[in-house]
């Protein structure tokens, strides 16, 4: 579900976050418009609030564990957990993790990739959040998952800075909650 | 009549995990700063925390961030003792203690600029970014970055390695920090201080959790400023 039909309609701090973040066409190949977080990163105002937003939903939620995909998830989770008290998890690609992992393969546009998380990281009946910047088809989002379910946790939701515009009206992703703060945006738009 | 306080600093050490914390305080006016970053004994710890004495309460810190910290033998390859600080992260009391140390440090600095060297850097900068109230720009491995970037090269064991950074992320005159979870031979942190030279922004110092002393990254940074918490041999 986006913030924006939940409780954010109009805040104009969601306006502020979607035009901070930059548009670059035809990356990492043709027809494909990247939504580039750095820029936002690079504003104070608008990365602070990219986080308080979280934060504020997260608080009361009896989170203990904020997960976190590689690479982009960590600008983002890490924060979140330390305002809430939680566990920061990193979720990796493969051969990071130094100590004893498990796996979880997700596919790929052609071919599958994998995520790792560390064994006892997350412990039965934890309550946590998984956040990347972006939700696209949501594999790696499923891979995350499973992960931590296989380690009994519990997956409150799913979080994530943009989202693609047909998951609008959804509020589930493979059957867990998902919440969104901004659309993509088309390169027109483009600060 | 002078008084002078000699404080002993505490040698926490833990002979299983050969891990040591000698708090590095580097002050750039004080001549103390050498006899910080190169604590050879412990008459040079004494006169050092005699000309900088540090916090009882950082140091109670600082061990308990130490004690998180998980030694993974023989990863990646055999005969390296890998310094794991995931576990520090599943202690939100360690993890936050570590942030602040770093905060407390750099938040009368005027930095302006935190860059964050992919990818256990990505977990410590921005946290550190948003509290004194910078920008965060990521140091990325090649091609991962989507706009027009810089790169520069370094060195390996092996080969060579390269690190990007985006065009037009920093700019001249910034006064910029650079923070990564380890520093080992300083490889990665000088690559991503040319970076921020090249593009004319002041780099104020380099901060890392963990500094693993025997390889002498410190020195391979020359005359820039580092400070760590917890140095490892």
């Amino acid at each position: 579900m986006f913030a924006a039909e939940n409780g954010l309609k109009g805040d104009p701090r969601l306006q502020a976050i979607s035009q901070a973040i930059r548009v670059i066409p035809h990356f990492p190949k043709q027809g494909i418009m990247f939504q580039d977080i750095t820029t936002l990163l690079l504003n104070h105002k608008a990365f602070k609030d990219t986080v308080d937003i979280f934060v504020d939903r997260y608080r009361d939620m009896g989170i203990s564990v904020v997960a976190g995909i590689e690479a982009r998830g960590f600008m983002f989770g890490p924060s979140i957990a330390l305002a809430i008290g939680a566990k920061f998890i990193p979720l990796r690609k493969p051969g990071k993790l130094p100590g004893e992992v498990i796996s979880q393969a997700y596919e790929l546009e052609y071919g599958t990739d994998c995520l790792e998380m560390h064994v006892g990281a997350v412990l039965p009946g934890e309550r946590t959040v998984v956040i990347d910047d972006l939700v696209a088809t949501g594999g790696t989002l499923s891979a995350a998952i499973n992960l931590l379910e296989r380690m009994e946790a519990e997956v409150v939701e799913c979080a994530c800075v943009i989202g693609l515009s047909d998951l609008k009206g959804k509020r589930k992703l493979h059957g867990k909650p998902l919440y969104i703060l901004v659309e993509p945006r088309e390169i027109e738009d483009c600060c | 009549m002078t008084t002078t306080v000699i404080t002993t600093l505490p040698h926490f050490s833990n002979l299983s995990r050969g891990i040591f914390v000698r708090p590095n305080f580097s002050f750039p006016f004080s001549p103390s700063r050498r006899l910080a970053g190169n604590l050879a004994s412990s008459n040079m710890a004494a006169a050092a925390a005699a000309i900088s004495p540090v916090p009882k309460d950082d140091l109670e810190r600082i061990a308990k961030i130490s004690a998180t910290i998980r030694v993974i033998p023989d990863f990646p390859k055999p005969g390296i003792m890998f310094q794991d600080i995931t576990t520090l992260l599943l202690d939100p009391v360690a993890f936050k203690d570590t942030i602040d140390l770093f905060v407390e440090r750099y938040k009368h600095m005027n930095i302006s600029v935190v860059a964050g060297v992919e990818a256990r850097g990505f977990i410590f900068g921005p946290p550190i970014a948003l509290a004194i109230g910078a920008k965060f720009v990521p140091i990325r491995k090649p091609k991962k970055l989507p706009g027009e970037v810089i790169s520069e090269e370094y060195s390996l064991e092996y080969g060579t390695d390269k690190m990007e950074m985006h065009v037009g992320a920093v700019q001249p005159g910034d006064r910029a920090l650079v923070v990564d979870d380890l520093i080992a031979t300083g490889g990665t942190l000088c690559a991503a201080m040319k970076l921020l030279e090249r593009v004319e922004a002041h780099v104020v110092e380099c901060a890392c959790v963990i500094e693993l002393a025997e390889l002498k990254g410190r020195d391979r940074l020359g005359e820039k400023p580092l400070f760590v918490l917890v140095s490892s041999t």
